[in-house]
């Protein structure tokens, strides 16, 4: 983990005609980020455009695909619908933030192996969903698997190899 | 989206104080339904306060034995709450038939219970709403209207109110406590939401700048057998066509009290306090059950997209009570 802090004055989504920008703080992945940003920037904007980490991605930006999905303190979100100054202060953990730097996450090791994704887009968040699932601790089922990871759409439907890689990391856990 | 100010509110009077001196202010939670509806345009507001730092986000027991559940308790924690899932598995069911574990992660139960209608022309500023733009017409009428109201209704606005945690909480006989300019008050669940009349435009009976605090449980016997029945057009996240929330207190094979309320029917979670009652002391029976959801659906009218709902509510409430009965079986 990384400590020291990236402070990005000039977003380069700058808009300069409007004024009132706010100093946001944020955790991400251990990296500290001193953002400056208007009240209207999501947090998912946030992590893409100023703190320029990519892995998370916008698919509908409206709740209902899950390709923005984020954990929060362990827990899993959808960084469209809530603003970065809101989580002024929270540790966010994206994508980037799974592997310990040298080795894979079990879960991104489980979908390589499962050929859990196809273009890859939803990949981000449904890794991250699957963590924040496991965190949980209430999935004991493949019904329960695919019930609490309906957050997440894959428009190229690898929904049986996706299920298939949480399984087994969920046994091996067990 | 607008641009708008931002404050962080620390108590509940700074909240309700730095609300007032915005004529457009809202507060935000967990923002799932504001935010997406000001990405939308539908909603403006000037200024957003934001609520989250409040001291309102536990779940306590009351002195009546009911729970209190805080505003900004997420859904999630709410429905995985150990003294819900015992007390109110009602509740707990559905919470979790709704949104998703992420959505539920983010949304509050303050914020639940103000989400608004997903009528399409709501959503889309380009065609007339009365409810976004009084006096403007309602075009779901005429329009594409799958998913709107069979009850309750008036010419001019026919939208549901979307939530699945307000059924259950109606079927509970909730009350909301309020904080607001003027002082507290609290309002019995039943009197929270309202009928769209000649005003859609106001969704429920909270003033502007008005803070829900709480939710209060009463103390009650539908601990056995209750069942969430959501029919919906997909088996997980999406939004209900009906939803059906039942209860029932059984004495052998006699009904000793019953609740029954319906979700994606009206403008409100739907009760027939009056139709309940007349079943206690019955037995529990499907014949029973077929007359009282032909009574509670006395009234009904479809608008042609949405007719197939009063045929389907009718089948959901008796399926609903039927697996009632047959969760407290196995308990
Ligand atoms: C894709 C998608 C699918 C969904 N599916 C479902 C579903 O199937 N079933 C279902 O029930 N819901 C569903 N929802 C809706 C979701 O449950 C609501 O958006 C959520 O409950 C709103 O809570 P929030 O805390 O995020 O509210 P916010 O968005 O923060 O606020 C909503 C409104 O409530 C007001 N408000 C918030 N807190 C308070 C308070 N304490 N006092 C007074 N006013 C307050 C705000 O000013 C705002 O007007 C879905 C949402 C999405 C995006
Ligand atoms: S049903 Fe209500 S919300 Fe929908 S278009 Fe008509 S007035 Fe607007
Ligand atoms: S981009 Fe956030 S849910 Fe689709
Ligand atoms: S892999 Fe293409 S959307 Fe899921």
């Amino acid at each position: 983990m990384k400590n020291d802090t990236t402070v990005l004055e000039e977003p380069f989504r700058k808009r300069p005609d409007l004024p009132d920008y706010e100093l946001v703080n944020l955790t991400i992945n251990g990296q500290s980020f001193k953002l400056k940003l208007q009240p209207w920037v999501s947090l998912l904007d946030a992590i893409r455009e100023y703190a320029g980490l990519t892995g998370t991605k916008k698919g509908c930006d409206h709740g209902q695909c899950g390709a923005c999905t984020v954990l929060i303190n362990g827990k899993r979100i959808n960084s469209c619908l809530t603003l970065a100054v809101m989580k002024d202060g929270e540790a966010i953990t994206t994508i980037e933030g799974l592997s310990d730097g040298t080795s894979n996450h079990p879960l991104q090791d489980a979908f390589v192996e499962h050929d859990a994704f196809q273009c890859g887009y939803c990949t981000p968040g449904q890794i991250c969903s699957a963590v924040g699932l496991i965190n949980e601790g209430r999935a004991n089922s493949l019904e329960d698997v695919q019930e609490l990871m309906s957050g997440n759409i894959c428009r190229c439907g690898a929904y049986n190899n996706i299920n298939a890689a949480i399984m087994e990391v969920k046994s091996k856990m067990a | 989206m607008n641009s708008f100010s931002y404050n962080k509110a620390y108590d509940v009077a700074e909240a309700v104080a730095d609300i007032q001196e915005h004529e457009q202010g809202k507060f935000i939670a967990g923002g799932t339904n504001l935010l997406d509806l000001m990405k939308e345009n539908v909603m403006k507001p000037d200024h957003l306060t934001d609520i989250n730092r409040l001291d309102l986000a536990d779940i306590t027991e009351n002195e009546d034995g009911g729970l209190r559940l805080g505003a900004l308790v997420t859904n999630a924690d709410t429905a995985w709450n150990v003294l819900v899932e015992q007390r109110y598995p009602l509740l707990s069911k559905a919470i979790l038939a709704g949104a998703s574990p992420q959505l539920r992660n983010m949304a509050t139960n303050g914020g639940n219970l103000f989400q608004r209608t997903r009528c399409y022309y709501f959503y889309d500023t380009t065609t007339a709403c009365n409810k976004r733009e009084p006096g403007s017409g309602c075009s779901a009428i005429n329009g594409i209207n799958r998913i709107h109201a069979i009850l309750g209704t008036s010419m001019q606005c026919i939208a549901t109110h979307p939530s699945d945690m307000c059924v259950a909480l109606a079927a509970l006989d909730a009350k909301v406590n309020i904080s607001g300019p003027n002082g507290d008050r609290t309002l019995e669940f039943a009197d929270l939401h309202r009928l769209p009349g000649n005003t859609p435009h106001l969704d429920t009976n909270i003033a502007q700048g008005e803070l829900v605090t709480s939710i209060d449980l009463p103390p009650g016997n539908f601990t056995k057998n209750t069942f969430y029945l959501k029919v919906r057009d997909r088996q997980s996240y999406a939004f209900a066509l009906v939803s059906v929330a039942a209860a029932l207190d059984m004495d052998g094979d006699v009904i000793r009290d019953i609740r029954v309320a319906m979700g994606g029917v009206a403008h409100k979670p739907w009760r027939r306090r009056d139709v309940e009652q007349s079943y206690i002391g019955k037995v529990a029976s499907t014949e029973n059950f077929r007359e009282l959801a032909e009574t509670m659906l006395t009234g009904a009218v479809g608008f042609g997209g949405n007719t197939f709902k009063i045929a389907l509510a009718k089948k959901a409430i008796v399926r609903a009570l039927n697996e009632a009965l047959k969760t407290g079986e196995n308990l």
